[in-house]
């Protein structure tokens, strides 16, 4: 087996080779331009005013006196607003989320529901007065509680059939030697990317022109054109940097706001959400709670699998956190089921968030298979190797490829990991216990249809047009790279422009398939346009422009189980005095395609792994009973992992071209952050004896489950 | 957020008069917790009466081995001070702790005893609490409440404070300097509170937290020479390894003689209204041997007044581990 690094050098050209961000010095020196900072003549501001009850009907808004305040143009609410179609299916195959589709009836249906638009010449003008904004309510009881035996859950499809199964699963945990039947938990998490939401739209001549942060311009573009019955090339969306989007970055409040006032004042307006508004405006990852039953044969081998998870939504919204969709590829057993259950409750809609489902999934499943090995007594790496399958375990389907076992041997290897001590609570470093956990990961690797546009410029020069996104990831540079090797170019005459939706239609930046999506499109104009040009062509001053259209060709893939793959690798150390717990050392090692760019890559990965530590220790947004909304909904009340939350942290990944796709990739966007937290908290129970099923695995649930260890044991 | 005058104060006396003729302003240092909340509109002030300018930032070492700490003094300049490092490690320990470099940079002494608490409830104007809305209920004591008092509250309130460095100024008798108007166009007058006094007990009236007279400006804190205090400790726990309020923590000095404790100094954070002085663990605590069973007995006494809620009771169980743990590295470090 072996080991692309760093520095090693692809086959031909610049794909695989190390480059720094292209649009790096424009970043680092403020040159770069974000949506909420672009200047516009004749800019007004709008300032979204939320709920603060969780159900109910509005009475009444006190209008009159907020238009009188300094500065107010205008409010816009239920009573005025433009009424806008809602009854489509978006281009992700999704009805708009009501909470985006402002001001369209007057009932509330969670705390942070938008129930007016002020608009000032001002920001601090419309705040001040959307905050003076009296609204009264007819108040309804309200149910925002997730609970396993909750009477409003139900089986319910979203991106995955909501149940599969095969076997007999009491007959299979009847004949198993050993049996985990346990719960996890995961609790309320959210995007938190660094940039908030903002967009400014304005109307120029006949046309709207939208300028946002967002994850696809032409999915914003076609939904903006759905809401308000325009054609869509009526609409213009751009989205040049953006800074991080998670899932979260598609059709929200603040661009409808936007589009709304600009149409009534007929001059640009901006709407920004602060960081406490996009806890209600943003989506979420929705709570899970998770059933995992396995039962095996002595030596490990599984004879049955169950999962069932359940995910809450919006009254408004069905959106459903497929968690229980791991083990479908991930692992066989006579007896296999699966199930995702959801149920409403007075909460805002949750949306697709970084490894939508296997993160949470992965949580569950992973920590179930590590309480399997330890009551197997095999080595939690040997046991997930026995388990390989040899195709897909619900479809049958042969596997693109996988290479997991060689991400676990290569894992295990740079890690240490032979010869590991599995007794837990037997190894200290001062005050600190310490312990290390694996986990695998998979996440789905996909491809979707794009167009571009890749011009031979008279001075020599390349020019790529692509409605794509890079949401800080590094996506332009890996296009750069990818058209250099198309047409056989260095990487410094290709200019590559992206994030306009007049550039065409293109994939999104999401569910790990943008760069892989995008780049085929690139490859393809780049072939084309470089066979053209035969040696002396003249260049016309306009260019010569080849366009690609990769609907074809994407949708001519073989059915095949298509995936990344991964093994973590985490070492922590526990204070059970205090309740404290650090990760010390991380490792990953993925299968993920192809890389493109190792800079950029490794970045993602290292982020997920992050992403995954701040997800087993601290991430948690925490509801209030009484009234239905968020505790302290911002970054000091929501804790994300710092810099000194993370220790030696690693990716690297074994070589894993994708054979079906030109350039190889798969995709990195997601695969980092899936197992992560069950690597950490494995390795915490390794450390302590004692198994938290419940996330984040905070101080003061440490710090109990050691008093309560030493109070049974002293019993 | 509501539109606000600023005005740039030149001398304390000018200070104080600015803010006596409009009880609405409110003094700003470094802004790193009075600008959160008015961006939050807990804060709404009419005017801005910027006291960097002042000359308060200073820290002096005392002849009798004390110090003078000027309130314009940044956590930064706080921490770094080689009379702090070395006369009372545990403070500069303590102000490490806390916030970022970029929040210390700007941080001063005086906001820092004036911060406010950052309970999720105080910081909501939606939802009800008595120490922001007086009468309204607290919404903390069915809510959540994971991170809250243990020591000290009442049922209207179960906040905690916030600042890491009021602990060790409590473990080390810190005097609180103001300087006020004695009476409506009065003339200025100085006056001082041990912190032993300076914060109010909670009772049923959270909204008053300390017994500084309306308008004074904190020109400063005052340490009384603490010879025991060379040899002091702060730790602290939180829920993550950074940049996050205490959960808990303690402010520790020992003297210890032929394995005796001869002085104790023990402070605990993230407990109470207040940096909370533990008295009665001090009391058992000295004349004691420096021994493991002590340091337990004299967490325990002082945590015997614990009223935990039904979600944090976890912090009588980390606060004596905590004290337990710091107390046997300081008998360790004296015994070496």
């Amino acid at each position: 087996m072996t080991t692309a690094t760093t520095g090693r050098t692809a086959l031909r050209g610049v794909v695989g080779t190390a480059h720094t961000r292209v649009e790096g010095r424009d970043k680092v020196t403020g040159a770069a331009r974000y949506a909420g900072e672009i200047p516009f003549a004749g800019l007004a501001h709008g300032w979204l005013a939320l709920s603060t009850v969780a159900r109910g009907r509005i009475r009444s808004l006190g209008t009159e006196s907020v238009l009188g305040m300094p500065g107010v143009l205008a409010v816009l609410h239920h009573g005025n607003a433009p009424r806008v179609d809602t009854h489509y299916i978006g281009a992700l195959g999704f009805p708009p989320d009501p909470t985006a589709a402002l001001f369209q009836q007057d009932r509330v249906h969670h705390v942070g529901w938008p129930v007016a638009l002020v608009v000032a010449e001002t920001p601090e003008q419309a705040r001040e007065a959307a905050e003076a904004l009296v609204v009264e309510y007819d108040v309804e009881p309200h149910d925002t509680r997730l609970t396993a035996g909750h009477p409003g859950a139900h089986p319910a499809d979203g991106v995955l059939p909501a149940v599969t199964g095969k076997g007999d699963l009491t007959a299979g945990l009847a004949a198993s030697a050993v049996v985990v039947d346990e719960e996890y938990t995961t609790p309320e998490e959210h995007h938190s990317m660094m940039e908030p939401h903002a967009a400014t739209a304005l109307w120029d001549g006949g046309r709207l022109e939208v300028v946002d942060s967002n994850q696809g311009t032409t999915w914003v573009q076609s939904e903006l054109a759905k809401m308000f019955s325009l054609d869509e090339s009526a609409v213009r969306v751009r989205s040049e940097h953006i800074g991080g989007g998670f899932g979260s970055k598609g059709l929200r409040a603040h661009q409808v706001a936007a589009v709304m006032a600009a149409t009534e004042l007929q001059r640009p307006v901006r709407v920004v959400m602060t960081r406490r508004q996009m806890f209600s405006l943003a989506g979420y990852r929705s709570p899970t709670t998770q059933r995992v039953r396995l039962g095996a044969d002595a030596d490990g081998r599984l004879r049955a699998l169950e999962h069932r998870a359940l995910s809450q939504t919006s009254t408004v919204h069905e959106f459903v956190e497929p968690s229980a969709g791991v083990a479908r590829v991930m692992y066989d057993a006579g007896a296999h089921h699966t199930a995702n259950h959801v149920v409403p409750l007075d909460v805002p809609s949750p949306t697709f968030m970084r490894a939508p489902g296997e993160a949470p999934g992965s949580f569950a499943i992973e920590s179930a298979l590590d309480e399997l090995a330890e009551r197997c007594g095999i080595d939690p790496v040997e046991l997930r190797l026995r388990n390989e399958p040899a195709a897909g375990p619900v479809s049958g389907l042969p596997f693109s490829s996988r290479n997991l076992d060689a991400c676990f041997r290569e894992g295990a290897r740079r890690f240490g990991w032979a010869g590991r001590d599995p007794r837990p609570g037997t190894r200290r470093d001062g005050r600190w216990l310490l312990g290390t956990g694996t986990a695998a990961a998979s996440f789905h690797a996909g491809a979707g249809p794009s167009t571009a546009a890749v011009t031979a410029e008279a001075d020599g020069g390349f020019t790529v047009r692509i409605s794509a996104a890079d949401l800080g990831t590094g996506a332009r540079t890996a296009l750069t790279l990818v058209a250099a090797d198309a047409l056989e170019v260095a990487p410094d005459r290709v200019r590559v422009r992206i994030g306009d939706s007049d550039f065409g239609p293109a994939t999104i930046a999401g569910g790990s398939m943008g760069t892989r999506s995008w780049a085929w499109a690139v490859t393809e104009a780049g072939r084309e346009l470089r066979e053209r040009l035969a040696p002396g062509t003249a260049i016309p001053p306009e260019g010569i422009t080849v366009r690609s259209d990769t609907t074809a060709l994407v949708g001519a893939l073989a059915q095949k189980e298509r995936h990344s793959f991964g093994a973590q690798f985490a070492e922590v150390a526990v204070d059970t005095a205090t309740g404290e717990v650090r990760v010390r050392r991380m490792l990953g090692i993925f299968a993920a395609g192809r890389i493109v760019n190792p800079l950029t890559a490794r970045n993602q990965l290292v982020g997920g792994m992050v992403w995954g530590i701040s997800m087993a220790l601290h991430e948690e947004a925490v509801r209030d009973r009484a009234s239905g909304g968020l505790y302290a909904p911002d970054l000091a009340g929501y804790h994300v992992a710092t810099n000194a939350d993370v220790g030696d942290i690693r990716a690297d990944w074994v070589d894993d071209p994708d054979p079906d796709d030109p350039v190889g990739i798969k995709g990195v966007g997601e695969i980092g952050i899936v197992g992560a937290a069950a690597a950490v908290a494995n390795a915490v129970a390794h450390a302590t004896g004692v198994r938290h099923r419940h996330l984040p695995i905070r101080p003061d649930r440490v710090l109990s489950a050691a008093a309560a260890r030493t109070g049974a044991a002293g019993a | 957020m509501k539109e606000f005058g600023y005005q740039r104060a030149d001398d304390v006396s000018g200070a104080v008069a600015l803010l006596a003729a409009d009880p609405d302003a409110r003094f700003l240092g470094g802004g790193t917790n009075l600008v959160d909340l008015m961006k939050t509109g807990v804060e709404r002030p009419t005017r801005l009466v910027d006291i960097r300018g002042l000359p308060l930032d200073t820290v002096e070492e005392t002849a009798d081995g004390g110090l003078r700490i000027g309130a314009t003094v940044t956590n930064s300049d706080l921490a770094a001070h080689p009379g702090v490092r070395r006369r009372y490690p545990a403070l500069a320990q303590a102000v490490l702790a806390g916030a970022s470099g970029q929040l210390r940079n700007m941080a001063t002494v005086g906001g820092n005893l004036l911060q406010r608490t950052r309970c999720g409830y105080f910081t909501d104007l939606s939802k009800p609490c008595n120490k922001r809305a007086p009468g309204s209920g607290c919404s903390a004591v069915t809510g959540e409440h994971h991170n809250h008092a243990v020591l000290g509250a009442s049922d209207h309130c179960v906040a905690v404070h916030p600042s890491d460095m009021g602990v060790a100024l409590a473990a080390f008798d810190a005097v609180v300097r103001y300087e006020t108007l004695d009476g409506p166009g009065g003339t200025p007058a100085a006056g001082e509170l041990p912190l032993a006094d300076f914060y109010l007990p909670v009772g049923d009236t959270p909204h008053r937290e300390t017994a500084l007279p309306p308008g004074a400006l904190i020109t400063g804190v005052t340490l009384p020479p603490a010879p025991v205090a060379a040899r002091s400790r702060y730790r602290k726990v939180r829920e993550r390894a950074s940049y996050a309020f205490a959960i808990g923590s303690v402010a520790a000095a020992l003297g210890i003689e032929d394995g005796v404790v001869t002085e104790a100094r023990l402070a605990f954070g993230a407990v109470a209204s207040r940096p909370w002085r533990a008295h009665a663990a001090e009391a058992v605590l000295t004349g004691a041997p420096a021994a493991g069973d002590t340091f337990a007995a004299a967490a325990d006494a002082e945590l015997a007044a614990a009223r935990p809620l039904p979600d944090n009771g976890y912090k009588v169980t980390l606060m004596r581990n905590l004290a337990v743990a710091v107390l046997t590295e300081l008998a360790e470090e004296a015994a070496r």
